[in-house]
């Protein structure tokens, strides 16, 4: 279980949110949902363990997470809003490198995201979605507990979206958690929102 | 770790022509030398060292602005620091594929450049020894330096002004080495002085930089 009490960051000398407090449970899901600039991508930045902690507390089963960020990072997948690709690197041979970190078949990835077809092609010949999809696939490669998602849906199709759901499902079938920065609604079932507004 | 080596190695040799650019950029700024000073083959033989070392580290200096900055750019960096890497053990990867696709080519060119300079021809196998830790060196220091000035505006300037300085004992043992051999002299001493530089800079310099990349 992921929990959160009274946290707060600071970026520079801005604050971006303070006394904010929320728990994830195994098999939960939470929607980020706020104004641009309410701090969703920083809160998930934080969560992740690639930025510090300014005040209160936040635990996994109870851990403090930040003290040892490489174990926290073996427990999360983090889709950021970048898609972290190498044009020059074919669709497979970009999976290859996390592959060998996570473990998990790239084949079976790319088939989850429907790249399959494409895995020679060099990336930087995809196209705006099907780049995202190939982040995507990442998530497919190996289970991980906990998945941060910054704005995955954006530039997919409908079918990728529903591919996209299965894939959530499935990662949610097995006790895994997802926290999602969205401004679009996204298929997730039963998911809780937590609103991130800028401090008064 | 060996899996990020492949991978940068893969990504060096879909871009072969940064490491074909710094090799021509050292054997053009050696070539630059006895039109400047002129043909006599003493004056030329006089300055080989020197010249040799100081081609060769600003020849490696020429791809470390990417070092970092092109995993910053498109996001994989963030991916890297959570891939299960240690910010450490992912810069001292970077160091040693820096040297790989930079400092080893340069050592394939050292013959022709030390033959343009006139340097006498046995010396040639202490040259190759000597660049080839000076480059490392500068590999070390140079990641760190790009680990540092990530994120700074200008930070391509910045660079060579933070590493050529601390690489001054590198250039200073590399070309007495070579100087050394060159006239007869014992060598070694220079050489392993050089050795000893690069060993401590092996854990120092990745940590360094790993410290830099993780605070933000």
């Amino acid at each position: 279980m992921l929990e959160a009490k009274d946290i707060a960051v600071l970026r520079g000398e801005q604050i971006v949110f303070v006394e904010l407090s929320f728990t994830v449970s195994p098999g939960e899901a939470i929607l980020l949902i706020g104004a641009n600039g309410a701090g969703k991508s920083t809160l998930l930045r934080l969560l992740a363990g690639l930025i510090p902690l300014a005040e209160g507390s936040l635990t996994w089963d109870g851990q403090p997470i930040l003290t040892d960020p490489a174990v926290h990072a073996g427990r999360l997948r983090y889709l950021a809003h970048a898609d972290a690709l190498k044009p020059s690197l074919s669709v497979e041979e970009n999976l290859r490198f996390w592959a060998r970190q996570w473990g998990g078949d790239i084949a079976q990835a790319l088939d989850a995201v429907d790249l399959l077809p494409l895995a020679g092609l060099p990336a930087r010949l995809l196209s705006a979605g099907q780049k995202r999809r190939l982040a995507l696939a990442r998530l497919a490669l190996a289970p991980a507990p906990l998945w941060l998602l910054d704005e995955p849906s954006v530039g997919l199709d409908v079918a990728s979206i529903a591919r996209f759901g299965e894939l959530l499902a499935a990662h949610r079938a097995r006790g895994g958690m997802v926290l999602a920065a969205t401004h679009v609604p996204l298929p997730l079932p039963g998911a809780r929102e937590l609103r991130l507004g800028r401090p008064a | 770790m060996i899996a990020l080596l492949r991978r940068e190695l893969l990504l060096a040799a879909r871009h072969p022509a940064d490491t074909l650019a710094a090799c021509l950029f050292f054997l053009l700024v050696t070539a630059l030398f006895p039109f400047g000073v002129g043909p006599s083959p003493e004056t030329l033989a006089r300055l080989a060292p020197g010249a040799l070392l100081a081609a060769a580290l600003l020849a490696a200096l020429l791809p470390l602005d990417r070092l970092f900055g092109a995993e910053a750019e498109d996001g994989s960096l963030d991916q890297l620091l959570l891939s299960g890497l240690s910010g450490t053990q992912i810069a001292a990867v970077k160091a040693v594929a820096h040297w790989l696709t930079t400092g080893a080519p340069l050592l394939l060119a050292t013959p022709v450049a030390a033959a343009m300079l006139n340097l006498p021809e046995p010396a040639w196998g202490v040259a190759m020894l000597a660049l080839a830790l000076a480059t490392f060196i500068l590999s070390l220091l140079g990641t760190a330096g790009a680990a540092l000035t990530l994120g700074a505006r200008r930070g391509g300037v910045l660079l060579p002004l933070l590493v050529l300085p601390l690489a001054i004992p590198a250039m200073i043992f590399g070309a007495a080495a070579i100087e050394a051999a060159a006239s007869g002299v014992n060598w070694k001493p220079f050489l392993l002085l050089l050795a000893a530089f690069a060993a401590a800079a092996a854990p120092l310099a990745p940590l360094a930089a790993g410290a830099a990349l993780r605070s933000d």
